[in-house]
C-alpha cells in the first residue's frame, strides 16, 4: 500500500501513531513492510490457505463475535442435505456439471427454499429455473439454528471446511512459519469485538489470480466472524489501481454491467419480464430493481421510452457470453474483431501476454488510442519486440491507427470515486493544450456524429442511436461538453419538472423519474454539486460528511446498522456510529444510517411479506435477500460457495489439500500462442514469478516514462532475486538476467536483495522472482515488459488475469532474442503434462469446454 | 521572523520520493540522467546541484525496534536528506562574493545572480550538499523554498510528504516535537531512535535535523560534521603563536640571550 498508494497510506500511518498494529502479507519485503509491525512473506498464490488458517483459528478457539455472528450473518442457516463440500469431494463442490464445465448451484441452497437465493449485484449469472418468478421471496423463511449446533448449519459447514487449515498446514502450503500464522490470527482476534475493530486493505495482489474473487471472500468471512463489517475502523478496502477505477466500476466500462451494477440484458432472457425476474430479488433493496432500471432508461432515452415499449429494453444490446478483455483479444487474434477503442490504457504493456495483445492489434481494421503521449499500444506497429526482432514487418500490418491526444485530469473538470465510494470533484486548472480534449468531450462529439450519421435511417437496429437523448451544454475555449451536466443526469430528476432527486429511494418504476446511476442518486441533491464540497475535516465531526459525497445517500460506512447491537444500541461507546433513537423513533448517529430510517430494531415482517418491508429491524445487510452477511454464498459466485485453496494455473508444487490442483472453473485459453507450463513442478520453469508496481511509475508507464523527474528515479527494468537464487543461478547484482516463460523471454537488470525471502514449503525450497511491469519500448526510459511473460488465464467471476503467481526460469546474461510464443509457439520443448483437474471434473479424452467456447454454442 | 527549518522523521518515511519530485517541479530542476545504480531503490544517489532532496534507502541485516519479519533479521530504512541550513554554515562563511546569505528565516540561500561559480562553498560544506552545476558553473542547493515562504506557503517537499516524515515549521516548536517523538518511539520499543543535528557542535546546530535509528554513517551522513571555518581561529592563533615563537627565537639568536 505504501508502494502503490502512498497518499492513502498516510491514514495507515496515522492509525499506527494511534497504536494500531500493521500487518503486511507480501512475497517481498516492500516499502509497506518497512513500516509494518509484522511482515509475513508468503508464497505467491496461496492466500486462501493463509486466510483459511485464520478462519480455522477463530472457529477452533471460539474467537467469533458470537452475538454479531448469530444475529447478523447466515451462520445459523441450514443448508440442503445434498450439499457436498470440497472436503468430501477432494476439491470440488457438489453440483459440478462435467459436460458444461460449470457448477449447478442447486445443492448450495438453504433447506426448504425453492429456487436460488439471489446474491446482491449478481451480474450476468443466470440461474436455472427462475425465469417466471422473482427469486428469494421467501428468503426470510430459511430454517435456522441459533445455537449453531445443527450439523448442516453454515457455521458447522464452515468449521468442517476449514478444519484442515491448521497453522502447520498453512506453513506447508504458504511457507509461513506456524507461529507467525498464530501471531497474525491472534492480533486480528485481539483487535476485534465490541471495543475494537480491524480492517483489511488489498489490491491486485489479491485479485489477479484464477481464484481472485475467493481471496476477497475469505477476508469477508474473517471480517464477519470477527464483527468487523459495518463498523468504524472495520471493513475491507479495495485499493484500486488507478484514480477512479471504482468510478469506472460503478458507472462501468465492463461488458456485463450497466450503471449501478444493473446487469446487461442477456440473449437468453430476451423478454423484459424475464430480464426483470432474473435480476430482481424478493427481499431487500434489489427488490426495487425495476425502479433503478426504468430510471436509467428514462435518463438515456427520455420521452421515447414508456411502459408500452418496455422502457426501451429491446434497444439495449444483449450479451451472448463472455465479452471480457481476454476473450475479446483472443477473438481479435482470430480476426473476429474489426475495431478497438483504447482510452487511457496501454494493453500492449499492461495486459497479459503482451505479444498476443499486439498480435490482436495487428489483425484490426482500425485502432483508436487516446492518451497523453503515443504509447506502445499506439506504436505497436513499429516499436514492438517482434518488430525489432524482424519477426513482424510493419509493411504487413494493415491496421489503421488513430491517435487522439487526451486532456489530463488537471485540464478538465470531473469526479474521482475512491475505494470508500467517495465522489470527489476536481476542477480544471488549465486549458488542455493543442488538440488535447477530455475523454468526455470525445465521447460526446463521437455520439453527435453517430446520431447525424443515422438520423435518416429507418432501420430498427439504429433506433437506439436515433432515440438517445444526447445534448449536453459545452463550455470553455474549446467548447467541451460540460461534465456537471452529465453529473446532473447521473443524479437524476423528476421527469415532470426536472427537479433534481435527493436519494435513490425516490426512484419509481413508472417512468416519473430519470436517473443515470441509481447508487449515485443524490450526488447533486438540490441542484448543488455535493461532490465538490470541501469543508475541512477540522471544521466537522470525525465522520466529515460534508467533505465530498459518498454513495449511496452519503453513507460513509456501508451496512452501518451493524455498528449497533440487535436492540439498536452501539456495541460500545468507543465504537459507536449509528443507533436507534427510541424517542424520535428513528435511526441516528454520526453517519447517515444505511438502513430504513424509521424501522425499529424490534420490527419483524409478517410471513409472506416481500420487498424492502421484508427486512427485519435487525437485518443490517439490506442489499442481501435475507438481510444477513453471507459467510456461505449460496449464489452469486460461480466457482464455489466457500473459498478453497487451489494452486495457481502454474505452480511449483502440487496442491497439498486436494486432488483438484486448480480452480475447476478457471478461465483457460488453451491455444498455441498462449502456452501454459506444466501444472506443477515443471523442470523447465522452477521458480515462482510475480509482477507488481513501484511508487515511481504508474501502471504500464504511459503517464510516467515520459517524465524525466519520474524516469530518473526508476530508470530501468529490473528483477528482484534473493542472494540464494543469485548464487544458484550465478546472477550478479547490477548485472543482467534473462527471464523466460513459455510465452516469451525478457531481459532485466538484477537486484540481489534480502527483501526477496526464500521460502520452504514442506522442505522444498521455493525461490520467487519479482518483476515490476512498468517498462517497454517507448518513452525516456525503456526496458522489456514483464507482461510479455504472463498468460491468458483468469478468474471466472470477473475475468481478471492471473499475473501475480506463475512460474518461470532465470539465467544470467543478456540472452533474450525477443522470442515470443505468439509468433513461434512454445519457447521450450514441452514436457509431459500433469492434470490440473480430477477425472470427474475434466473428461479424460480432452478438456472441458471453457466459458468462451460455451457461449458460441 | 522566527527561525524556520525541517524536522525529518525517518521512521515515518515510506520512500515514495514525492519530496524529490515536488522539489524538482517547484524549482524546475533538470533530471540527473537515467542511471540504474543498483543501490536498493535509490537511483539519484546523493544531493547535488539539481537534486535538493534525496531519499536514501538502507537495507540492513538487523531488525528495527519491535518489528518482526519472516524475512529474518532485516529492516529497510529510508531517509529524505536535504541541506541542513547549518546554524554556522561553511558554505556561507567561505563565499567570497556574498552570493550566499542568511535569510530572515535563518536559512542559507544562494543568490544565483551574484554567484560567480568559484566553488569555495563546495569544499566548505561538511555534508557535501552544495554543488556546482556543470552547464552554468554556479553553485546550487535547497533554498528552503524561499519564494514559497515569502508567499506564506510550506516548502514543496514538506507539503507533498504524505506521511509527515518531513515537517516544516518554527525550529523551537519542531525541536520540542522531535524530542517528544523520540520519547514516544522509545516507549514503543524503538530504542534506537535519536536526533541528529538537534545540537551539532561542529555546525552549532542544524536548522534541518533528523530522527535516525542507526548511526549517521548508515545514511551517508558524517558522524561529526565540522565547519572548516571553525578551525580558522585556532589556525590563526597557532600561526600567531608560531610567528611569535619564531620571532622570539630569532631575537634570541641575534641577541644571544
Amino acid at each position: 500500500m505504501a508502494e502503490c498508494h502512498p497518499v492513502g497510506f498516510q491514514w495507515v500511518m496515522e492509525a499506527k501513531a494511534r497504536g494500531a498494529t500493521i500487518i503486511h502479507v507480501d512475497p517481498r519485503f516492500t516499502r509497506t513492510s518497512a513500516m509494518a509491525d509484522i511482515h509475513v512473506p508468503i508464497r505467491a498464490g496461496t492466500d486462501i490457505a493463509f486466510l483459511g488458517g485464520i478462519v480455522n483459528y477463530i472457529l477452533q478457539h471460539d474467537r467469533c463475535f458470537q452475538e454479531y455472528v448469530v444475529q447478523y450473518t447466515n451462520a445459523s442457516c441450514i443448508l440442503r442435505e445434498d450439499f457436498k463440500d470440497t472436503e468430501d469431494l477432494d476439491g470440488v463442490f457438489s453440483g459440478w456439471d462435467r459436460k458444461k464445465g460449470m457448477y449447478d448451484e442447486t445443492s448450495w441452497q438453504y433447506e426448504g427454499i425453492d429456487g436460488e437465493v439471489p446474491a446482491a449485484g449478481h451480474k450476468e449469472i443466470v440461474p436455472a429455473g427462475s425465469k417466471d418468478e422473482v427469486r428469494g421471496k421467501n428468503a426470510k423463511e430459511i430454517p435456522r439454528d441459533p445455537t449453531l449446533q445443527h450439523p448442516r448449519c453454515v457455521y458447522q459447514i464452515l468449521k468442517k471446511h476449514y478444519a484442515r487449515y491448521t497453522p502447520q498446514m498453512v506453513a506447508d502450503i504458504c511457507g509461513i512459519a506456524p507461529e507467525q500464522v498464530v501471531r497474525v490470527a491472534e492480533e486480528l482476534c485481539r483487535n476485534s469485538g465490541r471495543e475494537r475493530t480491524g480492517a483489511f486493505c488489498y489490491a491486485v495482489g489479491w485479485t489477479q489470480h484464477t481464484v481472485g474473487v475467493q481471496y476477497i471472500r475469505t477476508a469477508s468471512i474473517i471480517q464477519l466472524l470477527l464483527g468487523n463489517i459495518g463498523r468504524p475502523g472495520g471493513g475491507i478496502m479495495a485499493l484500486r489501481g488507478h484514480a477512479s477505477i471504482q468510478g469506472s466500476t460503478d458507472i462501468p466500462t465492463l461488458f456485463n454491467l450497466l450503471p449501478g451494477y444493473i446487469s446487461m440484458p442477456h440473449a437468453e432472457h430476451d423478454q423484459y419480464r424475464e430480464y426483470l425476474n432474473t435480476n430482481t430479488a424478493g427481499v431487500g433493496f434489489w427488490s426495487k430493481f425495476e425502479s433503478y432500471f426504468v430510471s436509467l432508461m428514462k435518463a438515456w432515452f427520455g420521452d421515447a421510452v414508456n411502459r408500452d415499449n418496455d422502457w426501451g429494453f429491446h434497444w439495449l444490446p444483449a450479451i451472448t457470453g463472455d465479452h471480457s478483455h481476454m476473450t475479446t483479444v483472443a477473438d481479435m487474434v482470430d480476426g473476429k474483431v474489426k475495431g478497438y477503442f483504447v482510452m487511457g490504457e496501454n494493453p500492449a504493456v499492461g495486459s497479459m501476454n503482451g505479444a498476443l495483445q499486439r498480435k490482436g492489434l495487428q489483425k484490426l481494421d482500425w485502432l483508436v488510442v487516446r492518451d497523453f503521449q503515443p504509447t506502445e499500444t499506439a506504436e505497436f506497429w513499429r516499436s514492438a519486440p517482434e518488430v525489432q526482432s524482424g519477426e513482424v514487418s510493419p509493411e504487413d500490418i494493415e491496421t489503421e491507427v488513430f491517435f487522439f491526444p487526451a486532456a489530463t485530469h488537471v485540464e478538465k473538470d470531473g469526479s474521482f470515486t475512491n475505494t470508500q465510494r467517495l465522489l470527489q470533484w476536481h476542477h480544471k486548472a488549465i486549458e488542455p493544450p493543442g488538440d488535447c480534449r477530455s475523454d468526455l468531450d470525445f465521447a460526446y462529439k463521437l455520439g453527435l456524429r453517430l446520431k447525424e450519421l443515422y438520423a435518416s435511417s429507418r432501420e430498427g437496429r439504429d433506433e437506439p442511436i436515433r432515440r438517445l437523448v444526447w445534448s449536453y451544454p459545452t463550455k470553455g475555449v474549446h467548447r467541451e461538453a460540460d461534465p456537471e451536466a452529465v453529473l446532473a443526469e447521473i443524479n437524476g430528476w423528476s421527469a415532470l419538472d426536472r427537479r433534481p432527486l435527493s436519494a435513490y429511494t425516490e426512484l419509481k418504476p413508472d417512468g416519473s423519474t430519470a436517473c443515470g446511476c441509481w447508487i449515485y442518486c443524490g450526488c447533486r441533491k438540490e441542484g448543488v454539486n455535493q461532490t465538490a464540497r470541501r469543508k475541512p475535516g477540522r471544521e466537522q465531526d470525525w465522520v466529515a460528511k460534508e467533505w465530498a459525497w459518498a454513495w449511496p445517500d452519503n453513507r460513509r460506512i456501508l451496512y452501518n446498522r451493524a455498528s449497533a447491537d440487535p436492540d439498536g444500541k452501539p456495541w460500545s461507546e468507543r465504537k459507536k456510529l449509528v443507533w436507534w433513537d427510541a424517542e424520535k423513533k428513528q435511526w441516528t448517529g454520526a453517519d447517515t444510517p444505511d438502513f430504513i430510517k424509521d424501522r425499529p430494531p424490534s420490527y419483524r415482517p409478517a410471513p409472506g411479506t416481500t420487498g424492502v418491508d421484508a427486512l427485519a429491524g435487525d437485518d443490517p445487510f439490506i442489499m442481501e435477500a435475507d438481510g444477513k452477511g453471507w459467510l456461505f454464498a449460496p449464489s452469486g459466485i460461480i466457482d464455489g460457495p466457500l473459498p478453497t485453496h487451489y494452486e495457481p494455473q502454474e505452480s511449483v508444487v502440487e496442491n497439498f489439500l486436494y486432488g483438484q490442483q486448480c480452480n475447476p472453473k478457471r478461465l483457460e485459453y488453451s491455444r498455441p500462442d498462449n502456452p501454459y507450463h506444466r501444472a506443477f513442478a515443471d523442470p523447465r520453469f522452477p521458480f515462482v514469478l510475480t509482477t507488481y508496481r513501484l511508487t515511481e511509475h504508474h501502471t504500464a508507464g504511459g503517464m510516467t516514462r515520459v517524465l524525466s523527474w519520474l524516469s530518473e528515479l526508476m530508470p530501468q527494468m529490473f528483477c528482484e532475486v534473493s542472494p540464494d537464487l543469485a548464487a544458484l543461478r550465478g546472477l550478479r547484482h547490477g548485472g543482467w538476467a534473462t527471464i523466460t516463460t513459455a510465452r516469451g523471454e525478457i531481459e532485466a537488470r538484477v537486484v540481489v536483495t534480502r527483501r526477496m525471502p526464500v521460502l520452504r514449503v514442506r522442505g522444498q525450497v521455493v525461490h520467487q522472482i519479482g518483476l515490476p511491469y512498468h517498462w517497454s519500448l517507448v518513452g525516456l526510459v525503456q526496458g522489456d515488459a514483464a507482461n510479455d511473460l504472463t498468460a491468458f488465464v483468469g478468474d471466472p467471476n470477473v475475468h481478471i488475469q492471473e499475473s501475480k503467481a506463475f512460474t518461470g526460469d532465470i539465467q544470467p546474461g543478456r540472452r533474450s532474442r525477443k522470442r515470443r510464443a505468439a509468433y513461434r509457439g512454445e519457447l521450450r520443448a514441452s514436457v509431459p503434462e500433469l492434470p490440473r483437474d480430477l477425472p470427474q471434473v475434466e473428461p479424460l479424452q480432452g478438456r472441458v469446454p471453457k466459458q468462451h467456447e460455451l457461449a458460441k454454442e | 521572523m522566527s527561525k524556520k527549518g525541517f524536522f525529518t522523521d525517518t521512521t515515518l518515511c515510506i520512500g515514495c520520493k514525492a519530496c524529490e519530485v515536488a522539489c524538482k517541479q517547484w524549482n524546475q530542476l533538470p533530471d540527473d540522467g537515467f542511471k540504474f545504480t543498483g543501490l536498493s531503490y535509490d537511483n539519484s544517489e546523493h544531493l547535488g546541484s539539481s537534486t535538493w532532496r534525496h531519499v536514501a534507502f538502507v537495507e540492513r541485516p538487523m531488525a528495527l525496534g519491535m518489528q518482526v519479519s519472516g524475512a529474518g533479521n532485516f529492516s529497510w530504512l529510508m531517509m529524505s536528506d536535504v541541506c541542513k541550513h547549518c546554524a554556522r554554515a561553511g558554505c556561507l562563511e567561505s563565499c567570497p562574493t556574498g552570493a550566499l546569505v542568511r535569510t530572515e528565516y535563518d536559512s542559507v540561500y544562494v543568490q544565483p545572480d551574484v554567484c560567480n561559480g568559484c566553488g569555495y562553498c563546495v569544499s566548505a560544506c561538511p555534508f557535501g550538499v552544495i554543488d556546482r552545476r556543470e552547464d552554468d558553473g554556479r553553485a546550487w542547493k535547497c533554498t528552503l523554498c524561499y519564494d514559497r515562504l515569502k508567499a506564506d506557503m510550506t516548502p514543496a517537499c514538506a507539503k507533498h510528504c504524505p506521511t509527515a516524515s518531513i515537517q516544516f515549521g518554527d525550529l523551537v516548536e519542531l525541536r520540542v516535537r522531535a524530542q517528544q517523538r523520540v520519547e514516544e518511539l522509545h516507549r514503543r520499543g524503538t530504542t534506537e531512535a535519536y536526533l541528529y543535528g538537534a545540537d551539532q557542535p561542529g555546525t552549532e546546530g542544524l536548522n534541518a535535523f533528523f530522527l535516525l535509528v542507526d548511526k549517521p554513517e548508515a545514511y551517508n551522513l558524517p558522524p561529526d560534521p565540522v565547519v572548516p571555518t571553525r578551525k580558522v581561529r585556532r589556525s590563526w592563533v597557532s600561526l600567531a603563536g608560531a610567528a611569535v615563537a619564531m620571532a622570539a627565537l630569532a631575537v634570541a639568536a641575534v641577541t644571544g640571550v
